[in-house]
């Protein structure tokens, strides 16, 4: 079911060409660990009503988000959905300070006054967490834009749902993307429904970004999302080819979320069994598995299952015993001088 | 000095920013090699080329979402919409994106980027192409509102507008292109959020922005000849930040005040002006605020129909007269 991808991917086995290498795997199961320890602790403390407003798991996903981030060097930019607390971990943020601005506390990354859906480190090139579905295709164009003007190397990564194909602003960026020949790598993380909605319901192709890259004059590219090491060498080949002055890529990633679309969403539309399907193929099965065939130690998994453990418990204490949001910030930071002054 | 046309104006004021600063660029429609659908914009793409004077699609939210992820990166970015109303068509950048970043980020980015609309009546284009949209913008937080009347104008307050750390939305009046007026040699820098009394008087305050503050001080030379009447005109030229220390001096000095508005009467920016005249000078007042606007309705296509719609200077002369005379009596 998953197409060929953009580039060959050598066939998993010890005899196997070992282009990603034991730290690279190690780092790769790493990123996916801490993301699945981080959103479960998130998803605890919803239930404990510590995480207040909203909030969008990236459970079963966190192959993508380890994966691009991986390839990714310190000056090269990411954009992402609401749903971005994986791809806000993977660029390094630090677990406390995303837990915080979910808890809506003064530790926070945006102190309490972005709330989860608009994660932004902009230290770590995360460009923003944008929760009006479309837009950020658009503005990320723009930072491709600066790189290319300014004659910079840096690439910009765009995450977005499946759903993101269907809005105007999502056409007009890959136009704009490509006439341009922009620096940018689009990524479709395709979890199968929109919202509560297959996508499938409501899309006129099947694969949604990946049947339409030809509008665009793009190649189709559609990849199993699930493993991290295809993820990788996906995201490696495109942002090559966008500092080689290539152009922009559309990457569709076949995915699952394990949980609803947002905390107030069980997840009942679901035809019985797909969940348990899926979770065959969830991503961190898949890649334990992957590094055992390569010969990575039982004792190197295990370290970074339990520093994993403790980065999330320290966190939480952290967070737990944080302040709440500011009531100084209240006004600050409208304008630039760092006010809200709009009159003398 | 030399007399220079407003549109011509605007011409001048963003190849002088261009020429600061590299970083200054200009994206839009129709605005490089065929000089803008207003001619607003003849010549930039010769003098500073295909890079920096780019051509877009019909995509109004790529325009602006690149303008929005440049300027978040470190460029200066000049974004034009052609007619205001297109703003409609990308309102999720100018509403919800363009002006929250810094406040939800806590800082971390900002958005300095000028957006151009080609505003306002006058032109005969009908209900989706002539209105006046100024309170749009003017009621989100995080955005900074101009709209020049004069050729020296436009050019200083692009340069303000262009140098600004904040995301403004730079409003041009179409009718007003072809003006003229006088404009100083060299290099024109001005601020926002001043207003300008263009005409002092003792009798009332007249306050009116773009295409209105030429109809309101041909208005105030009608009151002075023919009905005694000495009225101040004051150019409001920024409504965020808005200029009240200007304008509440000169309410509490006439005691009188008519706000002249292009757009609709429901929360047009008069409104706003009221409330605040009405909340900190109410005790020096002499009579009623009043405002002069466009009533609440689409602007018709009709040369006729239009000119019945917009305040005229004759509707301003008859509005002005009659309260004050009336008052007076």
């Amino acid at each position: 079911m998953i197409a060929k991808t953009m580039q060959d991917t050598p066939t998993p086995g010890a005899s196997a060409n070992d282009d990603i290498g034991t730290a690279t795997r190690i780092e790769l199961y790493r990123l996916q660990v801490e993301i699945r320890d981080c959103e479960k602790r998130a998803y605890d403390l919803f239930l404990q009503n510590l995480v207040k407003g909203t909030s969008h798991l990236s459970l079963g996903q966190e192959a993508i988000a380890a994966g691009f981030a991986a390839a990714m060097g310190p000056k090269d930019k990411s954009f992402c959905t609401y749903r971005g607390h994986a791809h806000t971990l993977a660029r390094g943020v630090p677990m406390e300070k995303v837990l915080g601005e979910l808890m809506l506390r003064d530790n926070g990354l945006m102190r309490g006054k972005g709330g989860s859906m608009h994660l932004t480190s902009a230290e770590h090139g995360v460009m923003g967490s944008y929760a009006i579905v479309g837009a950020h295709l658009c503005i990320a164009c723009g930072s491709a834009w600066r790189a290319q003007y300014q004659g910079q190397d840096d690439v910009t990564v765009c995450f977005f749902g499946d759903g993101t194909t269907n809005i105007g602003a999502f056409h007009e960026a890959l136009n704009f993307a490509v006439i341009w020949k922009l620096p940018v790598v689009f990524v479709c993380e395709n979890n199968l429904y929109m919202e509560y909605t297959p996508i499938a319901d409501v899309t006129a192709v099947p694969h949604p970004a990946a049947d339409r890259a030809a509008a665009y004059g793009l190649p189709r590219i559609l990849i199993d999302g699930n493993d991290a090491d295809e993820v990788l060498r996906t995201a490696r080949a495109a942002y090559k080819l966008a500092r080689a002055g290539g152009g922009p890529s559309l990457i569709e990633c076949l995915t699952y979320r394990h949980s609803g679309h947002s905390r107030a969403d069980p997840g009942k539309y679901r035809p019985p069994g797909e969940l348990d399907k899926w979770l065959e193929r969830d991503p961190l099965k898949i890649y334990r598995g992957r590094m055992a065939e390569f010969g990575i130690s039982p004792e190197a998994i295990a370290s970074v299952e339990a520093t994993s453990k403790r980065k999330v418990e320290e966190a939480t204490t952290i967070c737990k015993s944080a302040p709440p949001a500011s009531e100084h910030l209240l006004t600050a930071d409208v304008y630039a001088d760092g006010g809200w002054a709009w009159r003398n | 000095m030399a007399e220079l046309s407003y549109r011509d104006a605007v011409i001048r004021g963003i190849s002088q920013e261009m020429r600061r600063d590299k970083d200054v660029v200009l994206i839009g429609e129709d605005i490089g090699k065929a000089g803008g659908v207003f001619k607003a914009t003849v010549g930039l793409y010769e003098e500073f080329g295909p890079l920096r004077v780019r051509d877009t699609p019909i995509s109004e939210q790529a325009i602006l979402g690149a303008a929005m992820g440049a300027a978040m990166t470190g460029m200066r970015p000049i974004a034009e919409l052609m007619f205001a109303e297109f703003a409609a068509v990308c309102f999720d950048f100018i509403a919800n994106e363009i002006p929250k970043q810094r406040y939800m980020t806590n800082g971390q980015l900002g958005c300095p980027l000028v957006i151009r609309f080609g505003n306002g009546a006058g032109v005969r284009f009908g209900a989706q192409h002539s209105q006046s949209i100024e309170n749009w913008t003017m009621m989100i937080p995080g955005l900074k509102v101009v709209a020049p009347s004069s050729p020296v104008d436009i050019i200083g307050l692009m340069a303000a507008a262009v140098r600004d750390p904040d995301p403004v939305m730079f409003f041009e009046h179409k009718a007003l292109y072809a003006t003229k007026g006088e404009v100083p040699d060299g290099e024109i820098v001005d601020v926002l959020g001043k207003a300008k009394i263009l005409r002092p008087g003792r009798d009332c305050t007249i306050v009116a922005l773009a295409l209105m503050v030429p109809r309101a001080l041909e208005a105030a030379g009608i009151l002075a000849r023919d009905h005694g009447i000495d009225a101040e005109v004051i150019d409001v030229r920024s409504l965020v930040p808005l200029d009240t220390q200007c304008i509440l001096g000169s309410v509490v000095k006439t005691g009188r005040m008519f706000t002249v508005e292009e757009n609709p009467r429901l929360c047009g920016w008069g409104a706003e002006i009221v409330s605040i005249v009405a909340d900190e000078v109410f005790w020096d007042l002499d009579g009623p605020l009043v405002r002069i606007t466009t009533p609440h309705i689409p602007l018709p296509a009709a040369d006729n129909l239009e000119d019945l719609a917009i305040p005229s200077v004759t509707r301003i002369v008859e509005r002005v007269s009659r309260v004050l005379n009336g008052s007076r009596t």
